[in-house]
């Protein structure tokens, strides 16, 4: 691989290092308290390479979770990343022989690495994006495999690390809130959890909760996408 | 099943699953077929409801009727949230959030 492509990727995805050495980390923490040592992560890091999916699999390994409820909430979880995808279908062709590593390695920060890099004109994108998707997932293996460690060197008292899930999914939450526009679906997200709850119990409330948000937000579409035009409509005339 | 067998089988899912959600956009939409408008309105509105689920996912075995009724996960992700808006740096917002609420539940929720 091209080192000036190496250089540029470096640079560019320096907050990712960060980002993914303390994610990771945490990830990798979380990991070892359910029971895994470093030589597992490390795997989980290499095969598995997602954020929140990990954690969530870390939580579901502590208790043993049924395999079909492994695969349905891993499914549900990263459903977000059928999305990422739409936007790389012609550039990730530049890849080559790596093409289906890139679209393995399609993490949320390297979407983001990605839809931020635009065309250099020194150096080919098709390497240069090789070289972001390659680095993030180092950063990413390297973090993973740091927290295993600290966990098992470190006699500190880790109770409440695991809360790191719940604030990956807070700040993604605040993303999300204030990208888009309407906030039905998060409203519909929040009374189907409650009511399923409710219904199933705490422990059996994702799954029925998830299928009636989905048929919910189907049902509301003409409501929640009137609502979003005609706000924007507002905007334009403002 | 021993738990080296049920761990492997279960990475081994995950994997493929993470791979798998990853790898529609390509399998479907490759060839240039125009994308359906349902796909493309889920696509907008799922995350934000699928997020707003997992964070009650979360903190679905905290007992918000008695005890402390949930004070240490209510203010850490309250503390989470402020953080991100004010300075939308994911580093400072999970880091903060974290450690106040590990703060909590080890010295003052005890």
């Amino acid at each position: 691989m091209d080192k000036s492509a190496i250089k540029y990727a470096f640079n560019k995805t320096l907050p990712v290092l960060f980002g993914y050495l303390f994610l990771g980390s945490a990830c990798g923490l979380l990991l070892y308290e359910a029971g895994y040592n470093f030589i597992w992560v490390f795997f989980i890091s290499v095969f598995v390479y997602a954020g929140s999916g990990q954690m969530l699999l870390a939580s579901l390994l502590a208790v043993q979770a049924p395999f079909a409820t492994v695969a349905i909430l891993t499914l549900l979880l990263n459903s977000r990343h059928m999305f990422y995808g739409l936007s790389f279908i012609e550039r990730f062709k530049k890849a080559g022989k790596m093409y289906p590593y890139m679209i393995f390695s399609l993490t949320d920060e390297t979407y983001s690495m990605l839809c931020s890099t635009t065309l250099s004109k020194t150096v080919d994108d098709g390497k240069i994006i090789k070289a972001i998707a390659l680095l993030d997932h180092c950063y990413w293996i390297v973090g993973c495999v740091a927290g295993a460690l600290l966990g098992q060197l470190l006699s500190f008292n880790f109770a409440g690390v695991d809360f790191a899930m719940t604030a990956l999914f807070v700040v993604i939450f605040v993303e999300q809130w204030k990208s888009f526009k309407s906030h039905i679906p998060v409203y519909a997200g929040i009374i189907c959890s409650v009511l399923c709850i409710l219904v199933f119990g705490a422990d059996n409330f994702i799954l029925p909760s998830l299928i009636l948000t989905v048929g919910s937000l189907i049902a509301l579409r003409g409501f929640i996408e009137h609502g979003n035009t005609k706000r924007e409509a507002v905007k334009v005339c403002q | 099943m021993s738990v080296t067998i049920y761990s492997i089988i279960a990475i081994a899912i995950a994997a493929l699953c993470t791979f798998a959600t990853r790898l529609v956009p390509f399998a479907l939409f490759g060839g240039k077929k125009e994308v359906p408008q349902i796909v493309n309105y889920l696509g907008k509105v799922l995350p934000a409801a699928i997020i707003a689920t997992l964070i009650i996912y979360c903190v679905r075995s905290v007992d918000f009727t008695s005890g402390y009724h949930g004070a240490a996960e209510i203010s850490a992700i309250l503390l989470t949230a402020v953080l991100h808006l004010w300075k939308s740096n994911t580093l400072i917002s999970i880091g903060g959030g974290t450690i106040f609420y590990m703060f909590l539940i080890q010295c003052v929720f005890v």
